[in-house]
């Protein structure tokens, strides 16, 4: 998997959105004076009518985006997941999940991934945030052919829609011309029987790679990506508890409230297995290079590795 | 205003004063003070101004009305089901647990209501959305929202404020409910935002001021806004908390407060007395 393509799923959210945009007249992209950096500057360029720059303001950009919803529109409201998710919460919850609005939200730069900003940017909070608001969707892709994908998902979806992505270039994992997304649906990447990865976001590439080197160790890992973490497929999740007994989950953001306590809200009622969460660790991140910031909070295939070989040592 | 139709709003008005006064005794609880002091500014529009159709009330064509003071969900709940939307009957229900009338306003299930709205400074921004959105489409409905003198505390008014006049929405009407008071006390003592002519004035607002219980100026108001072009324009109203039940009238304490049995039965006999004075004349 050495040669793969790597881009960030914050251009392959700018690409998508000028990419629909001809195909659907009714979408309009909202920025908070972050559209260079969000990407939706790409849709700015091609649909300069329909891209409504709001200045730094984001608790009335999702306003805004609700009452465009309202009468109709399909709204795409851009910022950094920090704000997006963090500094309109609550318009997020009450102007657009309370009355169910067909907003969507893309949030980039999410996760400790940001890097040289530091704490006050890297987001580690938003999937909890966001998976608590009843009638929310909330998707974190894997790559940029996921993205992509999970952008025209939304459109399509009559409801509102979080979607986060990332800063980072990261590995293109998936083949465009097969891949079939669908919103809840998880993927299986690698059967196994030993252990269950459950990974989202750019830990995914992390977690197939994991699955190889445990595979070499003689630990059969199943890995499946869970690019919707709400609704979860609980179904798959539950299956996967079932047969293999253990799970590790992998995502960057928080341990607290992400996908893997969303996987521990599923198993613990019909599977109750062992989870081990590997996340950020209820701490705050620094500043640094992203590719050794996701090292140094145990964001990669080796830590995986280590994780699930004590777990599974454990079981 | 022709004298014929300033007597039926003024009949109206009394009534939707009685509805709210029914529905927030009915609750046991919420807001007469600030829906009171709306009660005519609402019934004007709704009775002489915007184009709805309680039939079907959800024709895009539709004028738009976001409350954005959503506390006061009361006054609207009355002036709907007078504008025949729902039984007025209904309003009895308000906040009781198997009704639609939530506490505060929800477009989900409540007819005629376009924005659910209660967290103060956010109805502003939809209602700022709406009128972009007609803008973007060249639709020509109209949007109009009324805001609480406290509530203009949030800072998300004043992002909105700043939006509404970058985007040039001279179809969008902003009410400020100007009674002085909050639920801590004056608005001028809690946390003052006067002077709030000037404040819309320096976010690039068309900024009007009338007596919000007095439908002559009502109508010069919201005349005078229609001409403007190129700009948002907002009515400050200069009103009374409480206005129609003299206990309540400039009280605090009935910013969120429902009268006992005796109260209410003061209140009903005074807005009985004033609707009757209203019908006879």
């Amino acid at each position: 998997m050495a040669d793969l393509v790597k881009k960030a799923t914050r251009e392959s959210y700018g690409e998508a959105l000028a990419e629909l945009g001809d195909k659907y007249e009714n979408l309009y992209v909202l920025d908070a004076d972050l559209a260079g950096a969000t990407k939706t500057g790409i849709f700015k360029k091609k649909f300069p009518d329909r891209h409504i720059d709001c200045g730094i303001a984001e608790a009335n950009m999702m306003g805004v985006a609700a009452g465009l919803a309202a009468t109709g529109k399909i709204p795409f409201a851009s910022s950094f997941a920090m704000f997006a998710a963090g500094r309109a919460f609550e318009i997020v919850r009450n102007s657009i999940g309370y009355p169910h609005l067909n907003v969507k939200i893309g949030a980039t730069h999410a996760g400790i991934s940001v890097g040289e900003d530091g704490a006050s940017h890297q987001c580690n909070e938003d999937i909890a945030l966001m998976r608590t608001i009843p009638g929310m969707t909330v998707i974190n892709p894997s790559d940029d052919v996921e993205a992509k994908a999970a952008v025209e998902a939304a459109i399509l979806h009559d409801g509102p829609v979080y979607i986060r992505f990332g800063r980072l270039a990261v590995p293109v994992i998936h083949d465009k011309e097969t891949y079939k997304f669908e919103i809840g649906k998880g993927e299986v990447l690698a059967d196994g029987s030993d252990v269950t990865i459950i990974a989202t976001g750019l830990m995914v590439y992390e977690a197939v790679k994991a699955a190889e080197q445990l595979k070499n160790d003689g630990i059969s890992a199943r890995v499946i990506n869970i690019h919707t973490i709400k609704p979860l497929d609980k179904e798959l999740v539950v299956k996967a508890a079932k047969e293999t007994g253990l799970i590790v989950t992998a995502e960057e953001h928080s341990v607290i409230g992400g996908l893997g306590s969303a996987v521990c809200d599923a198993v613990c009622g019909e599977a109750p297995v062992k989870v081990v969460k590997i996340g950020v660790q209820d701490v705050f991140g620094h500043s640094g290079p992203a590719a050794d910031l996701l090292k140094e909070f145990g964001l990669c295939s080796e830590n995986i590795v280590a994780t699930v070989k004590k777990a599974v040592a454990d079981k | 205003m022709d004298e014929l139709l300033k007597k039926q709003l003024q009949i109206t008005a009394c009534k939707v004063r009685i509805g709210i006064i029914e529905g927030v005794y009915s609750a046991k609880c919420g807001h007469p003070g600030g829906s009171l002091s709306i009660a005519d500014t609402l019934t004007y529009l709704y009775f002489a101004k915007m184009h709805v159709y309680p039939d079907d009330p959800k024709l895009p064509d539709r004028d738009r009305f976001v409350l954005s003071k959503g506390h006061t969900a009361p006054a609207l709940y009355s002036v709907l089901a007078h504008r025949g939307f729902f039984p007025v009957e209904e309003l009895k229900t308000l906040r009781h647990i198997d009704s639609r009338l939530q506490g505060h306003p929800d477009m989900k299930h409540i007819p005629g209501v376009d924005m659910s709205t209660g967290s103060l400074g956010q109805g502003i921004s939809a209602a700022c959305g709406m009128a972009l959105s007609a803008k973007l489409t060249g639709d020509t409905y109209k949007v109009y929202a009324i805001l609480g003198d406290g509530e203009i505390e949030e800072g998300e008014v004043w992002e909105a404020a700043m939006f509404a006049a970058h985007n040039k929405l001279d179809n969008l009407l902003a009410v400020v409910d100007n009674n002085n008071l909050q639920i801590d006390g004056k608005i001028s003592d809690v946390c003052s935002p006067y002077p709030i002519d000037e404040k819309f004035k320096a976010f690039g607002w068309h900024v009007i001021t009338m007596d919000a219980h007095d439908f002559d100026s009502i109508e010069k108001a919201f005349n005078e806004a229609e001409t403007v072009v190129n700009q948002p324009c907002v009515i400050i109203q200069k009103s009374v908390k409480g206005k129609g039940v003299s206990y309540m009238e400039n009280q605090v304490s009935w910013h969120g407060a429902a009268p006992n049995t005796e109260q209410y039965e003061q209140a009903m006999s005074e807005l009985k007395a004033q609707l009757a004075e209203l019908e006879k004349a």
